[in-house]
């Protein structure tokens, strides 16, 4: 059993209470015993560490719904292991694992080797999605009941997109019996063919083929009426043009039971970053135009965007030092989701508490996971931030097995300083 | 200006109108070597040139090869084609193992956009862009420039019509950029699913009918249009593309009376240009192939003697 901490004079920003308010935290047992202003002068349980929390933000721990991870198959880019450090040097203290692996996570046996693994070697909680279809080929569902029992989060075709609507309706449909939520991202085969960035002035000076708006937009609509349809629940994991956020409010409005995600870089990069070919800002959905990313930042600050992930997708040297139209999609971001969502922080565009909840308390409640919140009892899944301090993500600083990081160099103001899963402390920021 | 402050040679994109007319000034002044009974000069004695072509070429990577032979340069051509397993880990493979054979300059030809200039930042010698997939090819437009500034005289406000598929062309791209860097009119004439998103906003003036596209041009520029892409997929046949942008006597005489014709080849006879207009009298196809050996030497000659001169941007 860890030995219990107190964070006295901190600043708790909890959006599942809708709280923001000093105080202290006192965590035992590895779970909240008190968090608030209420929670001061409460004495301290026997030998207890105590942390001085003074200029710091407690938040719920960050949950990240969608990360990339090599193993199996490709753990030269990353291992869970890897992952699961690099997760909780960014505040992450739960992320959703994409089935793209190799073998694909279509099998309980996977599903069991990613939480046995995780289990053993992971320093924050690592929750496996299963492939929707088997092999991800976009043909026949997995099996959902099973894979779920065997503890499955959610289904998803992680990269691929699904094109067959008869394949998608019946997935949705068996999918709710099990309370199943079904992530995709949305990209039309034909309209999308060849396209390597967003289409647009830049990428036809550049020579490159051009993605448009309309390759997301028109499969996004159809999978949110199937949703209707169906009644299940879906969520589009990326969006990344504010016609998307569009279709979301009108799904919603019809009934749907419809959420969306962003990626960070969606929220704070643009088409103009990749410049002259710089694959690392190579991305699915690509990198769209200052108006699309402004529009989305808006969205993510009324609630329509409901929670930012970090896309994270570690790419070696050998699928990235490739002419740009080669290269694979694809950027790191475990390290960077935080600071870079501090960005919108400190340009008054997003609350904090918006922030915190769109990467922790709403994915937590999106896909069911015990995370997300400060609530006394729960296991002590928390990060303690430093709002102001400046730093920059030089390329030999990040832990991730891979560099593809499209914010090297980057300056930024804000970190994780401590991060702690289930009370022990896997974190610290050298300060 | 005496010099010409770049490494390589990469697009015409950051060249200015002074750097331009410095190459175009050298290029001119090439021509006349070429036509001499003794083509061979010393500049390059002791010089290397590889030419490193991903995709076949015959007329370009010939055209650099006579250029780099005719300056005295010892020239190697190195095929490397598209059947590799990996063409990005062939490009970056390829580089690093003739840049340790110490190359004065690398000639490249690649299917991908920005390949030219990944390849820059891999080796230590000048690069020299042949075409990189639909993004840019300097020397193309160069020659271009050339063949026109010596039948009209100048380049600023000549009206240029530049024809057919621009949407995948990286020789239209350069010919736009250069054209406006030295304050020329260009206007594109094509159907619209041959034209790029944001093709309003790139410098010309759209037209999708040759009869008001070639109203008065000096020159008319058509460009080759793929096999592969006549049947359907941006054109619907042959004869209908023929029928309204093919270049035949009829939609010539929009344009001036003494407009040059020009084709940066390989031509489809009857698809974009009747073979009676390519080998008529207006027609300046076979002097631009000639100008072709002359931009090269001077592009060739500039950076390599530049470079020799210390350090460059």
């Amino acid at each position: 059993m860890t030995r219990p901490t107190v964070i006295n004079n901190v600043r708790i920003i909890d959006p599942s209470q809708h709280l923001d308010e000093t105080g202290t935290i006192v965590i035992e047992d590895g779970r909240i015993a008190a968090a608030g202003s209420s929670a001061r002068n409460q004495g301290v349980p026997d030998g207890a560490e105590v942390v001085n929390g003074s200029g710091l933000v407690a938040a719920p721990g960050l949950v990240d719904a969608r990360v990339f991870v090599g193993e199996p198959g490709a753990e030269h880019r990353e291992t869970i292991e890897s992952a699961s450090r690099a997760a909780a040097a960014g505040g992450i203290t739960s992320f959703i694992m994409m089935p793209d692996t190799d073998p694909v996570i279509d099998d309980i046996a996977l599903v069991e080797y990613v939480l046995k693994t995780a289990r053993d070697k992971a320093l924050v909680h690592v929750h496996p999605a299963a492939a929707l279809t088997k092999g991800l080929a976009g043909t026949e569902m997995t099996e959902f009941g099973l894979l779920r029992e065997a503890g499955a989060v959610a289904f998803t075709n992680g990269r691929h997109a699904m094109h067959d609507a008869q394949v998608l309706r019946r997935a949705m449909t068996y999918a709710r019996e099990f309370s199943a939520v079904i992530a995709l991202e949305t990209r039309d085969k034909h309209l999308g063919a060849g396209g390597v960035m967003n289409e647009g002035l830049l990428a036809s000076w550049l020579g490159l083929s051009g993605t448009p708006r309309e390759a997301e937009v028109i499969p996004l609509e159809r999978d949110l009426r199937l949703a209707a349809l169906t009644r299940a629940a879906y969520h589009a994991a990326q969006i990344s043009v504010p016609e998307s956020a569009d279709a979301m409010r009108v799904a919603r409005s019809r009934g749907a039971n419809a959420t969306c995600g962003i990626s960070i870089n969606h929220l704070t990069l643009n088409e103009n970053d990749i410049g002259e070919y710089r694959t690392f800002f190579k991305l699915s959905p690509p990198l769209r135009g200052e108006d699309d990313r402004t529009a989305m930042v808006q969205a993510l600050a009324d609630g329509t965007i409901d929670i930012i992930v970090s896309s994270h997708d570690p790419q070696d040297v050998d699928t990235k030092r490739l002419p740009f139209g080669e290269a694979a999609d694809g950027a790191i971001g475990l390290e960077t989701m935080l600071a870079a969502a501090l960005r919108l922080h400190h340009s008054g565009e997003v609350s904090l508490m918006r922030l915190f909840d769109a990467m922790s308390t709403q994915p937590a409640k999106i896909f069911g996971l015990d995370a997300g919140t400060l609530q006394s009892g729960v296991a002590a899944d928390l990060v303690l931030v430093d709002l102001d301090e400046p730093w920059i993500a030089a390329k030999d600083g990040f832990v991730s097995r891979s560099k593809n990081t499209p914010f090297e160099d980057a300056r930024f103001t804000g970190r994780a300083v401590q991060t702690y899963v289930a009370g022990k402390r896997i974190h610290a920021a050298q300060r | 200006m005496d010099s010409f402050p770049h490494r390589h040679l990469l697009g015409i994109k950051g060249l200015t109108e002074q750097e331009i007319t410095y190459l175009l000034d050298k290029a001119d002044a090439a021509v006349n070597i070429s036509r001499q009974r003794e083509k061979k000069t010393s500049t390059l004695r002791g010089l290397t040139q590889i030419n490193l072509f991903f995709e076949a070429s015959t007329r370009t990577q010939s055209s650099f090869e006579l250029a780099g032979k005719r300056l005295g340069a010892d020239v190697m051509n190195m095929s490397v084609g598209n059947s590799s397993v990996k063409k990005g880990e062939t490009l970056i493979d390829t580089a690093m193992t003739l840049n340790a054979m110490h190359p004065d300059v690398l000639v490249v030809r690649h299917s991908s956009a920005g390949a030219a200039a990944l390849l820059a930042q891999k080796v230590s010698c000048a690069v020299v862009n042949a075409g990189d997939g639909q993004h840019e090819h300097p020397t193309q437009a160069l020659l271009d420039a050339l063949t026109i500034r010596r039948a009209k005289g100048k380049l600023s406000r000549i009206i240029v019509a530049i024809c057919g598929d621009v949407l995948h062309s990286r020789v239209a791209r350069s010919n736009i950029l250069l054209l406006n860097a030295m304050g020329a009119r260009v206007r594109v004439v094509a159907p619209a699913t041959l034209l790029p998103n944001g093709i309003g906003q790139m410098g010309a003036e759209v037209y999708h009918s040759m009869e008001e596209g070639l109203k008065d041009a000096d020159v008319v520029m058509m460009l080759r249009l793929q096999r592969e892409r006549m049947s359907g997929a941006f054109v619907p046949s042959v004869r209908e593309y023929f029928r309204y942008f093919g270049l035949d006597a009829e939609k010539l005489k929009a344009a001036k009376e003494d407009a040059l014709v020009m084709h940066p080849g390989p031509m489809n006879r009857g698809v974009e240009i009747a073979s009676e207009i390519a080998d008529g009298p207006q027609s300046v196809i076979e002097q631009q192939v000639e100008m072709g050996v002359a931009v090269r030497m001077a592009v060739m000659e500039t950076l390599l003697v530049s470079q020799n001169q210390g350090p460059r941007a």
